[in-house]
């Protein structure tokens, strides 16, 4: 069987840690853990789904500009650092269950550990309207 | 293949009266078989290897787990270090910008130590493990890095159908009570996986851990529930505390296992023993 690299295994066990939504994707933007703050995000938890690939998590949540137009998942700061391995940011709205949209900041970055292999990619979501 | 255990001791080597039945000396193993042997880690527990007696041939490999003290310090006063028709070749974790010849050197070199590195006498090759599966003689070695503060990996050695899995500075959950429920979200989870005999890093009781957590080390409780989920056949514990006397390690390890059931063996790992696997 294989197992996640330790950089990944880390992360998860940093996210679990945190009160901000974190999500963490393998190379090829699988969704391979998200913990409870993101849960909300999803409306889905990790322990009945497990592992998502791109096309479901990457709508799951309804992203969408200003102006109310769906935001494609390649356009995703975790997907465009899969894509490009390099950290990305996008402040964007999402759609929580109840139809309201809420303005997130998403900050993503590449997950290289100490044998210099992609390993895969974190990111956290910010939800805007806390803070202001 | 046999184990044999030179140095089963964690943090730093002690003489006292109270630490001689588990032994004093740091982490140090050798993996035998026939007239074929590794030494892994070089804690003080390599000063008590027979170097002129088994070691005829002139190559002699060291494996480290990590560079921290407990687990090189013996290297300084190694035999055959100082002997200039050896050829050692001391393998270790990369994954830092520095080199691990530079790495070693800091502690190989004065003021540290009166010899640089380069004036040692043998023939010394210092490598960084690789990330794939390799042979060394009759041995196939696996090594990937687990959880543990700075650049540290864990051991599968294979010869014969048997198979040795060494980590003895561990952490798989860090604050955690229990592994994550996934198997491929257990650190080391693939090193040990169905292992004939697994040596596991049990520093800690579980009270002492709340006050530890991060610090790389695991319980005894831990280093079991990562032997049945890996389903190892075999546990030694190891890195025991230098500050617990062997009469407090004994009653932690008979308070332990008379709350638990496993189906495996399970031990504490004794200076100077000899293991068959």
């Amino acid at each position: 069987m294989s197992a996640h690299e330790i950089e990944i295994i880390l992360s998860r066990q940093l996210a679990d840690c945190l009160t901000v939504p974190v999500f963490i994707v393998d190379p090829e933007g699988t969704l391979l853990f998200y913990n409870e703050p993101a849960e909300v995000i999803l409306g889905k938890k990790f322990q009945d789904t497990g592992p998502m690939p791109v096309g479901d998590w990457g709508t799951s949540f309804f992203p969408h500009d200003e102006a109310g137009n769906d935001i494609p998942p390649e356009e995703l700061p975790l997907v465009q650092t899969v894509k490009n391995r390099m950290p990305a940011h996008k402040t964007f709205w999402i759609k929580s269950l109840n139809g309201k949209s809420t303005k997130i900041s998403v900050t993503s970055i590449p997950i290289i550990g100490r044998s210099k292999n992609f390993s895969g990619a974190m990111a956290i979501f910010w939800d805007n309207e806390v803070i202001e | 293949m046999k184990v044999k255990l030179h140095g089963t001791r964690g943090a730093y080597p002690t003489s006292s009266a109270n630490n001689q039945t588990y032994g004093g000396n740091t982490p140090c193993i050798e993996v035998i078989n026939g007239e074929e042997r590794i030494i892994v880690d070089a804690g003080t527990g390599i000063l008590g290897i027979d170097f002129d007696n088994c070691y005829k041939a002139d190559r002699i490999d060291i494996l480290l787990t990590h560079l921290h003290m407990d687990h090189i310090q013996g290297l300084a006063f190694c035999k055959p270090l100082f002997n200039p028709n050896k050829e050692v070749h001391i393998w270790g974790p990369g994954g830092s910008p520095v080199s691990l010849q530079a790495r070693l050197n800091r502690f190989l070199s004065p003021p540290l130590f009166p010899i640089a590195l380069r004036d040692i006498p043998a023939k010394l090759s210092i490598q960084e493990l690789p990330y794939k599966t390799f042979t060394l003689g009759d041995f196939v070695v696996t090594a990937e890095y687990i959880s543990h503060p700075g650049p540290t990996v864990g051991f599968r050695i294979q010869c014969g159908g048997k198979t040795v899995c060494y980590m003895p500075d561990h952490e798989p959950v860090i604050g955690k009570s229990h592994l994550f429920p996934e198997n491929d979200w257990v650190s080391g989870f693939q090193l040990a996986y169905r292992s004939d005999l697994l040596i596991h890093d049990s520093q800690y009781s579980k009270k002492e851990y709340r006050h530890k957590v991060g610090w790389g080390h695991s319980t005894l409780d831990i280093a079991a529930e990562f032997c049945a989920r890996t389903e190892a056949k075999h546990l030694l514990l190891f890195h025991h505390d230098p500050a617990h006397s062997d009469d407090e390690r004994t009653r932690m390890f008979e308070s332990f296992m008379q709350k638990v059931n496993y189906d495996f063996p399970i031990e504490l790992a004794v200076q100077g023993d000899e293991i068959e696997v």
